[in-house]
């Protein structure tokens, strides 16, 4: 299982890159092993504001439809145009072609400042492990 | 996200305490197998892709590990008579060397499990049940059998249970078995040797394509994969595990006790009267419950539906006419051939035989996690082979 190094992640499986004030969200490798093929996307439109911790979408796949969760609060930027086509993208690329969403991150989040709640590549590695996968 | 999916791995882990292991778990582990907790035991869910193990399924042949399936043995020469008691079915009627797919039901006719029994021989039978109701299933056979001639015994563990399934599965299995595969046909089972191994080889399966079961000893089951694996490399077969093999009988429109079957179900709910011989001598426990039922006019029926959305209709979500309840799904997935969503669901007769009508569109949904979703009403199965 991928866990990189420089990403952050939430316990809800999502995994967040923050690049000055943008982040860009998509799933962990581990969920989209658990979740098997992914049939179809719902992300937050562009213009939706987003909460941290709060459910912002879903994610149908095969076996489940599951809620996809806001690592951070902000306002949605861009959605991956790719994924409506093509969904297998997050689990043939979970972490690059496979992003789902971006961010504009909420006034004094950014600059270096890690949104609160948000685990670090060793903690989510170690969660997962707990989990027994 | 959060997903029943994942917190479900938290009991994939074996250890002693866990989940039963089959003769073929290593060989999954060794393949890099997604492994779930399935009716207790430790299963392949997917080894890659399910879709592309579906596909493969329907234009190659995929190989399937089913050992966790219950093998119980009625022998004795009171066993068809026995069996005649206990099950829905006319199996006295069964020559030695065919199967027939019957049920075991409850004496208010309620669907305890659906079974396939094979016939070994005059005095000698198989019935093969579903993992999660063997131990109950042997319990009823031998609490229907007292007083008789026949004695019931749980087998299980002493069977390896392998399915090739697909098209191409007579090409890959020909070379490696002594039997005449032209010869054995559906719903046909032969002692037979498959890449060396004494087995029990029968025309049976559970995805909608042609296909054979084999039965075998525990220690031959990893040769008889491995053999299996390498000769139908070449033809496209992989390994296929649970997830396809659930989205290969839905499209199929084959029933999965738990979702379309249940203990209140009867066969007629299921569209599966036809498997109750109501004109076969003698009692057999049901038949009061299931002669009545015969005759009423249905409450409900059990109808395929192909969402028009990309949102994917799921056990227990509701079934909307005109906005109101009307039904439950009671399986749904993505379908690999067609392309959308489908579901198994019950719905009332009423709504059974509106939704069928041309001019239905836009009346049936199904309440997707608040959403009323479009369906399309179409009749069973959703796929059938090609001749």
């Amino acid at each position: 299982m991928s866990v990189p190094e420089e990403l952050h992640y939430t316990p809800e499986h999502e995994w967040v890159a923050i690049s000055g004030s943008t982040a860009s969200v998509g799933i962990t490798d581990h969920a989209q092993r658990a979740l098997g093929d992914v049939v179809f996307v719902s992300a937050p439109a562009a213009g939706t504001k987003v909460t941290a911790g709060e459910p912002c979408g879903e994610v149908e796949s095969t076996k489940s439809v599951s809620d996809l969760y806001s690592p951070v609060d902000g306002e949605v930027t861009e959605v991956n145009p790719e994924i409506d086509d093509d969904p297998g993208l997050v689990n043939s690329d979970p972490y690059g072609a496979g992003w789902l969403f971006k961010v504009s991150l909420a006034e004094g989040d950014g600059d270096g400042e890690l949104p609160p709640g948000l685990l670090s590549a060793a903690e989510y590695t170690a969660l997962t492990a707990e989990a027994g996968s | 996200m959060t997903d029943p999916a994942i917190t479900g791995l938290a009991s994939t882990v074996p250890d002693t305490t866990g989940p039963r292991r089959t003769p073929l778990t290593q060989v999954h582990e060794r393949l890099g197998a997604t492994l779930t907790d399935f009716a207790g035991w430790l299963m392949p869910l997917r080894y890659g892709s399910e879709t592309a193990e579906h596909q493969a399924v329907r234009t190659a042949a995929g190989l399937f590990d089913l050992s966790h399936m219950g093998e119980l043995t009625v022998r004795g020469p009171q066993a068809a008579a026995a069996l005649d008691y206990a099950l829905v079915g006319n199996l006295a009627a069964l020559r030695p060397g065919r199967a027939r797919y019957t049920m075991i039901c409850a004496d208010d006719g309620g669907v305890l499990d659906d079974l396939i029994v094979y016939r070994l021989a005059d005095t000698e039978f198989l019935v093969v049940a579903n993992a999660a109701n063997a131990v109950a299933v042997a319990a009823l056979l031998r609490n229907r059998a007292a007083g008789m001639n026949a004695s019931v015994t749980d087998r299980t563990s002493d069977y390896a249970l392998i399915a090739i399934q697909g098209p191409r599965s007579a090409d890959i299995l020909g070379p490696l078995t002594d039997a005449s595969l032209g010869d054995v046909k559906y719903y046909a089972s032969y002692p037979a040797t498959v890449a060396g191994a004494a087995v029990l080889l029968a025309r049976t399966g559970y995805t909608g394509e042609d296909g054979f079961e084999i039965f075998a000893r525990p220690q031959d089951a990893e040769g008889i994969w491995t053999t299996l694996s390498k000769a139908g490399a070449d033809h496209g077969l992989v390994p296929a595990g649970l997830a396809a093999r659930d989205t290969l009988r839905l499209e199929a429109g084959m029933p999965l006790y738990g979702s379309e079957l249940g203990p209140n179900m009867t066969p007629f709910d299921a569209g599966l009267g036809r498997v109750v011989k109501l004109d076969k001598p003698g009692d057999f426990v049901g038949r009061a419950a299931l002669a009545a039922r015969a005759q009423a006019a249905p409450e409900r029926a059990l109808v395929g539906l192909v969402g028009q959305s990309r949102r994917v209709p799921r056990h227990g979500y509701s079934v909307l006419w005109d906005g109101a309840a009307c039904g439950t799904v009671t399986s749904g997935a993505p379908s690999p051939t067609l392309g959308a969503p489908i579901a198994m669901a019950y719905v009332t007769a009423a709504v059974a035989g509106e939704a069928a009508r041309e001019d239905a569109a836009g009346r049936l949904a199904v309440d997707v996690r608040g959403r009323a979703e479009p369906a399309k009403l179409v009749p069973l199965p959703f796929y059938r082979r090609p001749a």
